[in-house]
């Protein structure tokens, strides 16, 4: 048996590897420090919610409205504020993001006009939550007599869920293959419907993903409310009437001083992050089910 | 220079007896489907196809051959006018389908693209059952009673070879099909209007070699009943499956013949070249 002769050029090469095994194992532990100390904050912050608030999370949260300073009570009335006032945020919102996004890649794709119209979304996406909330303090509410109302809080919120919606419609009805289209066209059927019967199909998943998530994210705005709904504190169905949230509430309550109403803060606070962590896990699913479907 | 004198003899010599053997062909073998005559394309200002006469034979198989970028898709899309959805593409000259010059903006779209069907490279079935998927097209033409609606299906279903594969399962997604079944799908999609002529975009080209073969044995039996015109890369499959051939190159259209006489005795010296692997 021959003993193996290392020649120069093997010894180079294990010097190479070793040096690059040195660099990979140095990268992939910044990589994981970085991962950590991300993941550390979020953890922080979600034992902070179930510590403080979990003791408090009770039936009565659901059943009684927001109590005086001291006395017992619960959040029903927010709770039933935010659930309206994002529904219908949600609801305005919605057609006219699909609309707009609709009109964004199927007809403004090839257009000047187009570009515009999808740098312009891009800004209002980004736009602070409160500059909204003051435009339509100044074009809804003031114009309406000074009144606070649900639908000024809803419009706001609608201002939110807009730009999201328009977003992810463009997105994913440009991610259905151009050839779908063209077989679709050349069988003579006309692009509007197309757009509804064949493109739609294709895309909901990622349209119903990108309308969920703008609901996970306008469930816990508290500034587009603040000169628009107002809040109540007490139980009202009236969506031309100022109207009561749960962020809202966590805003009044947190730094009140008053022991129970600052239990029902961070009991609405956890209620807040498990509604939004469950959309979100709801969108994941349903994006993950279209990705698989479009190959 | 006498040496080029030469070759330049030969090659009339070529022309010459291959002009008699597609004369003797193409006139006579079958009529006239579609004729483009004086054909050009623009992508903006590209000049992407240029000057093109062509005849395609009813009932035949015709391919387009040529390397990338030769303009021989940009051919076929013109044939159903399906590149008038983009901005900036523009068509002049004329094709003649049964005589008529489809190029006419007073031409019918819905007429266009019920008797010229399209078939693309990447399979797409759309995201809706089998059933439906062949469905479509045929509800968006004629109002049919569910039994006749049924008998189309099933009819178009047959004749893309794909009945006894997918009969048990027409509700379910056309999506779950393999890549060769979805292109089969799209075929019986196409045929389900009844049209006259079926262009062919490099329908197996994100195939594997069984559902290929599949493929082609099916354009040798769609031939029965449609005008057949296939843009395909490969050469053995055009000279497999094609009764007609035209070689194209830089957007000229550089031979046209039966595909016997191209493959065997090429006029030109360029398409020798191609098929012959020295270019393309």
């Amino acid at each position: 048996m021959n003993a193996i002769v290392m020649t120069p050029r093997d010894i180079a090469a294990a010097r190479l590897y070793r040096r690059r095994r040195l660099v990979n194992i140095f990268a992939i532990g910044l990589a994981c420090a970085a991962a950590v100390f991300g993941l550390a904050f979020l953890g922080w912050i979600l034992w902070t919610l179930l510590s403080k608030g979990l003791a408090h999370l009770s039936l009565s949260l659901f059943t009684q409205d927001q109590p005086p300073p001291l006395e017992a009570g619960g959040l029903r009335n927010a709770i039933v504020g935010s659930l309206m006032m994002c529904g219908m945020g949600v609801a305005i919102g919605t057609p006219l993001g699909i609309a707009a996004g609709t009109w964004l890649a199927e007809v403004g794709n090839h257009r000047k006009l187009g570009t515009v119209v999808r740098f312009v979304n891009d800004i209002l996406l980004s736009a602070p939550s409160i500059v909204l909330g003051l435009f339509v303090y100044a074009a809804f509410v003031m114009q309406t007599g000074g009144n606070f109302s649900a639908i000024g809080g809803a419009l706001a919120l609608a201002f939110i869920v807009l730009p999201v919606v328009v977003r992810t419609t463009d997105e994913m009805l440009r991610l259905v293959p151009v050839q779908m289209r063209e077989a679709a066209l050349s069988l003579g059927v006309p692009q509007w419907k197309v757009t509804m019967q064949v493109l739609y199909r294709s895309a909901l998943p990622g349209i119903v993903t990108g309308v969920l998530l703008a609901l996970a994210r306008i469930s816990g705005e508290t500034a587009p409310l603040l000169f628009t709904a107002f809040g109540n504190e007490f139980f009202s169905l009236d969506v031309t009437g100022a109207m009561s949230a749960v962020p809202l509430v966590m805003y009044k309550f947190a730094g009140s001083g008053y022991e129970n109403w600052e239990h029902l803060a961070w009991a609405g606070a956890l209620l807040v992050t498990l509604f939004v962590l469950a959309v979100s896990l709801v969108a994941r699913t349903l994006l993950l089910r279209n990705k698989i479907s479009n190959d | 220079m006498t040496h080029l004198t030469r070759i330049d003899a030969m090659n009339d010599a070529r022309l010459a007896v291959a002009a008699s053997v597609r004369d003797a062909i193409l006139p006579t073998d079958a009529p006239v489907k579609i004729a483009a005559r004086d054909l050009n394309f623009w992508y903006d200002r590209f000049h992407a196809v240029k000057h093109i006469n062509l005849e395609v034979p009813e009932k035949r198989v015709t391919a387009l051959i040529g390397p990338s970028g030769c303009g021989k898709s940009t051919l076929l899309r013109v044939f159903n006018r399906i590149y008038a959805l983009y901005p900036k593409l523009e068509a002049k000259g004329e094709v003649l389908l049964d005589g008529e010059n489809i190029l006419d903006p007073k031409y019918p779209m819905n007429r266009l693209r019920s008797k010229v069907g399209m078939v693309f490279q990447k399979p797409v079935p759309f995201p809706m059952t089998i059933y439906e998927n062949v469905a479509y097209g045929i509800r968006h033409h004629e109002k049919l009673n569910k039994a006749d609606l049924d008998a189309r299906v099933e009819l178009a279903l047959r004749q893309a070879a794909l009945w006894d594969e997918v009969k048990d399962k027409l509700k379910e997604s056309g999506l779950g099909l393999s890549g060769g079944q979805q292109q089969r799908l799209c075929i019986a999609r196409a045929v389900a209007l009844k049209p006259d002529v079926l262009l062919l975009d490099e329908p197996t080209s994100a195939l594997d070699p069984i559902s290929t073969s599949r493929i082609e044995q099916l354009v040798e039996e769609l031939k029965r009943d449609f005008t057949i015109m296939i843009v395909t890369h490969n050469m053995q499959q055009a000279a497999r499956v094609s009764d007609y051939t035209a070689f194209m190159y830089l957007g000229d259209l550089v031979e046209h013949g039966a595909t016997e006489q191209i493959f065997s005795n090429p006029v030109k010296q360029q398409t020798e070249d191609y098929i012959t692997g020295r270019f393309g």
